[in-house]
């Protein structure tokens, strides 16, 4: 399969970015999104190789980088605006786990970085998601040491309860939510971790405290406010659900009131 | 130097040994701990776990990760589940007995004292991340719910769906993170380890580039831990996550730590075969669905020539023209032998010319026999999200046609060398997790590899580290405008500049594929005297094309990934040596590592205990010398060593 690709380039954070085309030939259907990325990049650093072509002005900005590495859909770390969708055009599923064939031949494909305020660009496709620590560094923990703690079926869960909790686990962190929110608000994020303890009774003793916590943090690194259009949901790749989202409300409420 | 050697394996019975060493460690008051400083290298199950804990004890301790945030460590991908000898199923399940089957497991080549302490403390994990808020499975009344895995008579194993090793992880994480938040753990994301610092002799600092700015920056401590995970990527494709390296443990190794067991690397029979050139990675696909599944390759060929030009579907072929190897090899566990005894039977029929895809490595697993026994809602009840995740990646319905399937690297089980401790050949550094040697020998059993990993962080690590730090805590700060650092930075910035400077012909992902065809070709599934010695040779001559011909592109003061894949594809051209040296010297066939020369009349394994029962560490002798050997006796006491079989 051949294909066009509209890519954007970005030197720093500094800088300001711009889209280039390329061109791509040969690309396996089986190939995934990140595997024809990889095909590009060695196309574009021959490219630089040649100080001929580059004399003649080729204009090679090098290989374009992005965030990858598991590449089963789980560590979270690909993050592509692919043809204006968190993930491209297949359905819960990562950049990564996307196959070409998904896409038709000679088809254009525009690729961005996740934009959003809350996620700086470092370089080209890569952007700095570190704020998403930070909110978890707030509070998105239960407060026990190593050690000294009860035996495992000390502490019974029902099997619903477990259930619902992972859930809300299954969030890999990748940032599409916001990325995809107009609003630029980390409340999928935010709630699938605070939701996700909260049905737990181990989570459940610091669960208005953990909420109130972890939303002042994500207000005050420049995320927006959620306007409940479920943007966030459709685009998942974990399928985790607005539902968590009024768990938060519920516990952040309650902060509130005891305020 | 073999004075080295020194396992400090406590005197006294098995199940005592522990608890009697606990109480002969030295430990360090609180006050001095906030004194005292300790560097971490990664974040997965072990390098977390071994943060968080010293954190909260006190310690000031620094953790680096090579990824955006510590959560992507590839630990994240684990599946299956966590083993811990709980005996909750009441099924005779006992420390004694998880213990055991690790080291049988193992095929005899890991240490008994390790191995017990680890079956020993396997408890204390469950209940910790319980604490912690891990979703693990729940029975309807409750209590944790516990599955079986290979290798085990027991049901044992502790799940979280098809996601333990997230869930796990995710709880180590939040325990870093509290200690982040508390100020006595600093997280650096987005730093490599470029070289330890030794003082006299001790590890005492890093060198480490900031991915983001290109800077190289010296961060200095009272010891130093190393989590960085395995060496699988030598191969180019494994399950291993597209950045999961071996170049710390590496650069430990050239600076004195030894080496263990290097040609120890386990390769999983069921993953999504390779597709063609342009394949980046491989896909594991659990080792659960062989409970169901039933693998097969055609009996004749001109079936086979039909399949890889699609004129005919598998099912097209009738039962009779069908060869069930495993069960027609292994009457008795037939599709359940363990993992590398069906790799192996994998490769055989497909050098023979009968692989079913296009490349020829690939066979089938095939659930129509029991689809037709238990229904297909059944079978999606059961595997559905792998189902799924297959249909994803192959766009073939694994309901209606059978699945496709072909070994790949997936786990080393070798590493740097540790004692009773886990600390290395040089004092103050410490190796956990899946880089250091200790626990799985030869082979290493599913659900035992988070189970070592937060083993060693939570409940060891920090017990052992302090025997160490209690003879520090006079020393000052390091300093880190010392001389070895600042000769260890010059050294890192001349080989960046070196690789900069090249300006060749090939690509970085070229020359790594190139080891990568070396690497399995001889030093894989199958090895033997010929094909080692060769290997050697071959990755000597592409050593020097990478130093001569590699072209690096971009700038070394910037966002570099190029860069980043050259500095690790120089250390695997020299790890990947190393391995096929360890194999060519280990003269006999056990676990995952098959010397043809020493098996079976029917092509089993043939372990020779009388002359390598002994953990092979390897000692560093300069660039382009011949390492050097150093033998530690594996001793066992409690077992009765015997031979595996799985035929009758």
């Amino acid at each position: 399969m051949d294909f066009k690709l509209k890519v954007w380039r970005q030197k720093n954070a500094k800088a300001k970015g711009h889209f280039e085309e390329y061109e791509v030939k040969n690309i396996s259907p089986d190939s995934s999104f990140l595997e024809m990325l990889d095909i590009l990049n060695e196309q574009l650093i021959h490219e630089g190789m040649d100080p001929v072509a580059v004399e003649k002005g080729c204009q090679s900005s090098g290989p374009v980088s992005f965030d990858h590495d598991c590449r089963e859909g789980i560590c979270g770390a690909c993050s592509l605006y692919i043809n204006g969708r968190a993930h491209g055009p297949d359905d819960e599923v990562t950049t990564c786990q996307l196959h070409m064939r998904k896409f038709k031949d000679g088809e254009t494909i525009t690729i961005e970085p996740w934009r959003s305020k809350g996620f700086p660009v470092i370089k080209d496709l890569v952007v700095d998601r570190q704020a998403f620590d930070k909110i978890l560094q707030a509070g998105g923990f239960v407060s026990v040491g190593t050690g000294g703690v009860p035996d495992g079926n000390a502490i019974l869960i029902s099997h619903e309860t477990a259930e619902e909790s992972m859930d809300g686990a299954a969030c890999i962190g990748c940032g599409a939510c916001v990325a995809t929110c107009k609003n630029g608000s980390a409340m999928l994020f935010v709630a699938a971790r605070v939701s996700s303890l909260a049905l737990l009774p181990q989570g459940k003793i610091e669960a208005a405290k953990r909420a109130k916590a972890m939303v002042a943090k994500m207000d005050e690194l420049g995320f927006g406010s959620c306007t409940n259009t479920r943007a966030c949901e459709m685009e998942c790749p974990k399928h985790v659900t607005v539902s968590h989202i009024a768990r938060l409300n519920r516990e952040f409420l309650s902060a509130k009131f005891k305020d | 130097m073999a004075e080295k050697l020194i396992s400090k394996i406590p005197e006294g019975p098995l199940s005592e040994k522990w608890t009697k060493h606990k109480a002969q460690l030295k430990v360090v008051n609180p006050g001095n701990k906030r004194k005292l400083e300790i560097i971490v290298i990664g974040t997965g199950l072990g390098g977390a776990s071994a943060a968080a804990s010293p954190g909260e004890l006190g310690y000031n301790v620094r953790v680096f990760c090579i990824s955006d945030s510590p959560r992507r460590a590839h630990s994240i991908a684990a599946q299956g589940g966590i083993n811990a000898a709980k005996n909750y199923q009441n099924d005779n399940d006992s420390v004694y007995r998880l213990f055991y089957e690790t080291i049988k497991g193992g095929d005899y080549r890991s240490r008994e004292a390790n191995v017990y302490r680890l079956a020993e403390v396997s408890g204390n994990i469950i209940d910790q991340c319980v604490a912690q808020g891990v979703p693990f499975a729940r029975e309807y009344g409750g209590l944790l719910a516990n599955r079986s895995f290979g290798g085990a008579q027991v049901s044992r194993t502790f799940y979280a769906r098809g996601q333990t090793g997230q869930q796990l992880l995710l709880g180590a994480y939040a325990a870093l993170n509290r200690q982040i938040a508390e100020g006595t753990v600093k997280s650096y994301p987005r730093h490599e380890m470029l070289d330890i610092v030794l003082i006299n002799g001790e590890a005492k600092g890093i060198i480490a580039r900031n991915l983001v700015t290109g800077e190289i920056e010296r961060f200095g401590a009272h010891a130093v831990v190393l989590a960085s995970g395995g060496y699988g990527n030598t191969y180019f494709l494994s399950t291993n996550a597209m950045n999961s390296n071996g170049s710390a443990a590496w650069q430990c190794y050239k600076k004195g730590a030894f080496f263990a067991n290097p040609c120890f690397a386990q390769i999983h029979p069921t993953c999504i075969p390779v597709h063609g050139d342009q394949q980046s990675k491989l896909t594991l696909m659990s080792e659960s669905l062989r409970n169901d599944g039933r693998i097969w390759v055609p009996k004749k060929k001109e079936d086979v020539m039909k399949l890889r030009r699609h004129e005919i579907k598998p099912t097209d072929i009738p039962e009779e023209d069908r060869d069930y190897y495993l069960e027609r090899r292994y009457p008795a566990f037939g599709n359940l032998v363990p993992r590398d005894v069906a790799s192996r039977a994998a490769k055989e029929r497909c050098d023979a010319g009968f692989g079913v895809n296009e490349t020829g490595l690939a066979v089938f697993l095939d659930f129509s026999s029991a689809i037709a026994r238990l229904g297909e809602d059944k079978i999606r009840e059961r595997y559905g999200n792998l189902f799924q995740m297959y249909e994803k990646i192959t766009a073939t319905n694994p309901y209606k046609e059978p699945m496709m399937i072909y070994p790949a690297i997936h786990y080393t089980m070798g590493g740097l060398w540790v004692d009773y401790n886990l600390q290395t050949t040089i004092p103050g550094l410490y190796a956990i997790g899946e880089a250091n040697f200790s626990d799985h020998g030869g082979n290493r059993l599913g659900a035992s590899a988070l189970m070592q990993g937060l083993a060693d962080g939570y409940f060891i690590l920090p017990y052992t580290i302090g025997d160490y730090l209690a003879t520090q805590f006079k020393n000052p700060k390091t300093d880190v405008n010392a001389p070895e650092f600042e000769a260890a930075e010059k050294a890192v910035r001349e080989k960046i500049s070196r690789l900069m400077s090249i300006k060749g012909k090939h690509t970085v992902d070229e020359l790594h594929k190139k080891l990568g065809h070396i690497m399995w070709e001889y030093v894989g599934m199958a090895r033997n005297e010929e094909g080692l010695k060769k290997a050697i040779g071959l990755i000597q001559d592409l050593r020097k094309e990478f130093w001569s011909d590699v072209y690096v592109a971009g700038n070394t003061d910037t966002f570099n990934q190029e860069l980043e894949k050259a500095l690790r594809l120089s250390d695997f051209l020299e790890i990947g040596e190393l391995m096929a040296r360890d194999a060519l010297n280990r003269k006999e066939s056990c676990g995952g590592h098959f010397r043809e020369e020493m098996q079976t009349e029917d092509g089993e394994t043939k372990r020779d205990d009388k002359n390598f029962m002994y953990v092979a560490a390897w000692e560093y002798k300069g660039a382009d010398k011949e390492p050097e050997l150093h033998k530690e006796p594996l001793e066992y006491e409690n077992i009765k060593i015997a031979t595996r079989n799985y035929k009758d």
